[in-house]
């Protein structure tokens, strides 16, 4: 399902209103990766009432959000300003308007979440395997290839890389949640998939 | 066979624009009852009235209909003119073919219908109105003011200069309020004390004010002009008429680590002690929970060294009643708790500031204390963790104010000044520091506020941040305050020596049963409802009870003051006639059905209905039934609604008039 590029598609999806934000600016101040962040949290939101939706879906600071939340859970106002930079990040998928370094970053979650999806857990292996073989694929860059690497004994040393790839038990459960999940996509409570489902 | 007259209005073109006029009045003279109909360009004018009051004279009309704006308007007006022709007031009625009619319907024909309809019903109306005397009540001319903070102490003084007799009645064991406890004042930097001490020393002296400290209003029974009130004053363990005040007994107290009231825990205090050096009145006061000698049954050392022997530790809790006549609320205001939990989960938060973990993150109302000369630093500026003097200070604005989250969703108005304020105090007392403010919006409406704030930028070369501190942690004994600069578009970390938080303002704890106890409207906050928020802003919709200062809403000095001589203008007024006239239109209990359900009496929102009993003439009692004050019924009809065997009816609203309004439409 596609949504339309307007502001309306932005507050559903987030289920929040871009207009009770009085930029006060503690979003962007509680943020731990603001530094990174071209346009700040609270301009965002700005961009967003003034209904420069174009400018906010193509910002990088969309795609260095971590979705730690401490912005929705600091907000004076109960605007989900985390809810509102996934939503920026589903539309600019969808309307296919990322940046080539942006692409690798949406290839990277992508890559993970499927990862995910198919063995309950990271296997870590697994993930560089399709992220390299399909970013080198797209972009033919052979720096991007190697980038990284070198990480790699040092991330088997402390335990972070696991050869053998572990896969959880109940993996019927880890689909039900995800079909759960892309099913709400857009509608009612984005959390309460998951948490249905491991009630049920 | 009534005899009614009917006059309708143009009201220049605002009724005429859309409402046949001429067509209206002739149809008005078809309808059962009516005598005359008139018409005239502007009804509320003086020819206006005086065709009304000639009118009544000639036809010798028993009742009128006016058809023209709201009653709001010119009901009162037009009561007058009839009562100068010597028809009974209460025989007007208002069709109000305006607000109600020709402002709201563009059809010009269906609003003329519409207007005759509604002239039909007054008529129908006014067929069964019946001749009112206003209720005539005795007033008691004694005031009780509730606080002793600024606005107290101004309309007691106000009342009492005015040769009426006041009860001050304050809860902590002195006069002064909160503003006794700041520094200096914006937006003179005058010296708090300097100005409000006299006041209080006034209070103390003066001879119409009846002070009681250390007290709490307990009961109110009674209505407007004859209130019966319970004062509760807590023991004191002093007897104020014997004790000189000389300093003995808070000399030699062994109990010194209870932490000051006065200076919000800046410093500490002995158990037995007076709350700061200018308090009124200057005589010392026992802590109950601290003492030794109360709590554990040893020491008496203040006993044994006072040579006045005013030491009472058998003293108990007293009750004392006062006869007022009206009622000054006055009970200021609390700050928002950081980080703590309230009584209610919403107005908790903010536990990211690190205050109470944090020693050197402090509140403004603690700031205040820390520069003031009276304070526990003595004037200097030492923070309180270590006693160094903060070399970097942050301010920031709007903690708990202005957040619909976790606060107030209201502005507290006085924070932004505040701030100015204490960053010019510190500059001055720290040449080499340097303030930081974090600010949301700079509110700095009033006379010479925005100058002020303009001072500490430009003068006194405070840095203002626009932007909020999202959370403060502790490194090396200095505080990393990481916020933004929304401006720069740049998140901004700075490390401080002290951060001050001003938190909202929040009416003082205790408001809700005290409006409870004197029928008083509060919001969601606490604060109390005033009558009118433009033409009514002290009074309440209790009669006779008045609000002034922070209680009523967030306020700085100089409108709390002007606050509170309004509500002893008002006080005055009311003092100034013998007796009370108040509106007939209130309820009545025909006692004869009343089956003493007592619906009524739980339903009504100003306990105006009381149970009476009916006796024999032996004094059997027969029954008991439901008796109107008529002190206190505002005539709103609750009881009409509730009653199950319609003996309740409202005067000059009946239901009679309701049915005969509804019946002639058909």
């Amino acid at each position: 399902m596609t949504h339309n590029l307007d502001l309306n598609s932005v507050e559903e999806l987030a289920h929040t209103r871009v207009h009770d934000c009085y930029q006060c600016g503690k979003c962007s101040a509680g943020c731990p990766v603001v530094e990174r962040m071209d346009i700040l949290p609270n301009q965002l939101l700005r961009l967003l009432q003034l209904g420069r939706l174009e400018k906010a879906m193509a910002a990088g600071a969309i795609w260095e959000c971590v979705s730690c939340m401490t912005c929705t859970t600091r907000c004076p106002k109960s605007v989900d300003c985390a809810g509102i930079l996934d939503a920026l990040r589903q539309l600019s998928i969808e309307h296919d308007v990322a940046s080539p370094a942006q692409r690798r970053t949406i290839l990277f979650q992508q890559t993970f979440l499927d990862n995910i999806r198919r063995n309950g857990r990271l296997a870590e292996l697994d993930l560089v395997r399709k992220f390299k073989t399909q970013g080198f694929l797209d972009d033919l860059s052979v720096p991007q290839l190697f980038k990284d690497a070198l990480l790699g004994p040092q991330m088997l040393r402390r335990g972070k890389l696991h050869l053998r790839s572990r896969r959880v038990k109940d993996r019927k459960l880890v689909g039900r949640i995800f079909a759960r999940c892309m099913a709400d996509n857009g509608r009612g409570n984005g959390h309460g998939g998951i948490q249905g489902e491991l009630e049920a | 066979m009534p005899r009614i007259g009917v006059f309708t209005c143009w009201c220049g073109e605002n009724i005429a624009r859309n409402v046949d006029v001429q067509s209206v009045s002739e149809q008005a003279a078809q309808l059962p009852g009516v005598r005359c109909s008139q018409t005239c360009k502007y009804m509320c004018s003086d020819p206006g009235q005086k065709l009304i009051r000639d009118t009544i004279a000639a036809e010798q009309l028993d009742g009128v209909v006016i058809a023209s704006c709201s009653p709001h308007m010119h009901l009162k007006t037009f009561r007058k003119a009839a009562a100068q022709a010597g028809l009974n007031p209460y025989l007007i009625e208002m069709a109000n073919i305006r607000e109600h009619c020709s402002w709201v319907h563009p059809d010009k024909a269906r609003a003329t219908a519409k207007a005759v309809d509604l002239i039909r019903m007054a008529a129908a109306k006014v067929r069964h109105n019946r001749a009112l005397e206003p209720i005539k009540v005795p007033v008691t001319r004694k005031a009780l003011v509730v606080g002793g903070g600024v606005a107290g102490i101004q309309a007691a003084l106000d009342l009492a200069d005015a040769g009426i007799p006041v009860a001050l009645v304050e809860r902590e064991p002195s006069i002064g309020g909160k503003m006794a406890g700041l520094s200096e004042t914006f937006p003179t930097l005058d010296c708090s004390q300097c100005i409000l001490t006299p006041r209080m020393v006034e209070v103390a002296q003066h001879p119409n004010i009846t002070l009681y400290t250390c007290s709490e209003v307990e009961q109110v029974e009674g209505y407007v002009g004859n209130f019966q009130v319970t004062i509760r004053k807590r023991a004191r363990y002093i007897d104020i008429d014997k004790c000189t005040g000389c300093g003995q007994c808070w000399n030699v107290c062994p109990s010194k680590k209870t932490p000051s009231e006065f200076d919000y825990g800046m410093g500490n205090r002995t158990a037995i002690y007076v709350p700061f050096p200018q308090a009124v009145p200057a005589r010392p006061v026992i802590d109950r929970d601290a003492c030794l000698r109360l709590t554990k049954g040893r020491c008496g050392l203040c006993a044994k060294k006072c040579q006045a022997g005013a030491i009472r530790f058998e003293d108990q809790d007293e009750l004392v009643r006062e006869d007022v006549g009206a009622v000054i609320v006055a009970t200021g205001y609390q700050l928002y708790e950081i980080g703590r939990r309230g009584e209610q989960d919403r107005l908790s938060g903010y536990g990211e500031y690190g205050y109470g973990q944090y020693p050197d993150v402090i509140s403004s109302l603690q700031f205040e204390r820390l520069l003031s000369a009276s304070g526990p630093t003595g004037g200097e500026l030492r923070r309180p963790s270590d006693g160094t003097i903060p070399k970097t200070v942050v301010f920031i604005s709007c903690v708990g104010s202005r957040d619909n989250a976790k606060g107030m969703s209201y502005c507290s108005k006085i924070c932004c000044m505040v701030n100015a304020k204490h960053t010019m105090l510190y500059k001055h007392k720290v040449h080499d520091g340097q303030a930081h403010v974090f600010y949301m919006d700079i509110r700095a409406g009033g006379k010479n506020y925005d100058e002020f704030v303009r001072r500490a930028i430009e003068q006194d070369g405070a840095h203002y941040h626009r932007g909020r501190v999202s959370k403060i942690t502790q490194e090396d004994g200095r505080l990393i305050v990481r916020g933004v600069d929304t401006l720069a578009g740049e998140p901004l970390t700075i490390v401080a020596d002290l951060v001050v938080l001003a938190s909202a303002m929040r009416p003082a704890a205790g408001v809700e049963e005290l409006a409870q106890k004197v029928n008083v409207g509060y919001d969601e906050f606490g604060f109390l409802c005033e009558s009118h928020p433009k033409l009514r802003p002290v009074e309440t919709n209790a009669a006779g009870v008045f609000v002034c200062g922070a209680c009523h809403g967030p306020k700085d000095i100089p409108e709390s003051v002007a606050q509170a001589s309004a509500a002893a203008g008002k006080v005055l007024l009311m003092f100034s006639r013998d007796q009370l006239h108040r509106e007939p239109e209130i309820a009545h209990i025909q006692e004869s059905h009343c089956a003493g359900c007592f619906a009524c009496r739980r339903g009504c929102p100003y306990h105006a209905i009381d149970a009476a009993e009916i006796r024999d003439r032996q004094g059997l009692l027969v029954r008991r039934v439901a008796r109107v004050n008529p002190g206190l019924c505002m005539g709103c009809g609750t009881c009409v609604a509730l009653c199950p065997s319609k003996s309740a009816d409202l005067e000059g609203f009946s239901e009679q008039q309701v049915y005969a309004m509804v019946e002639c439409l058909r």
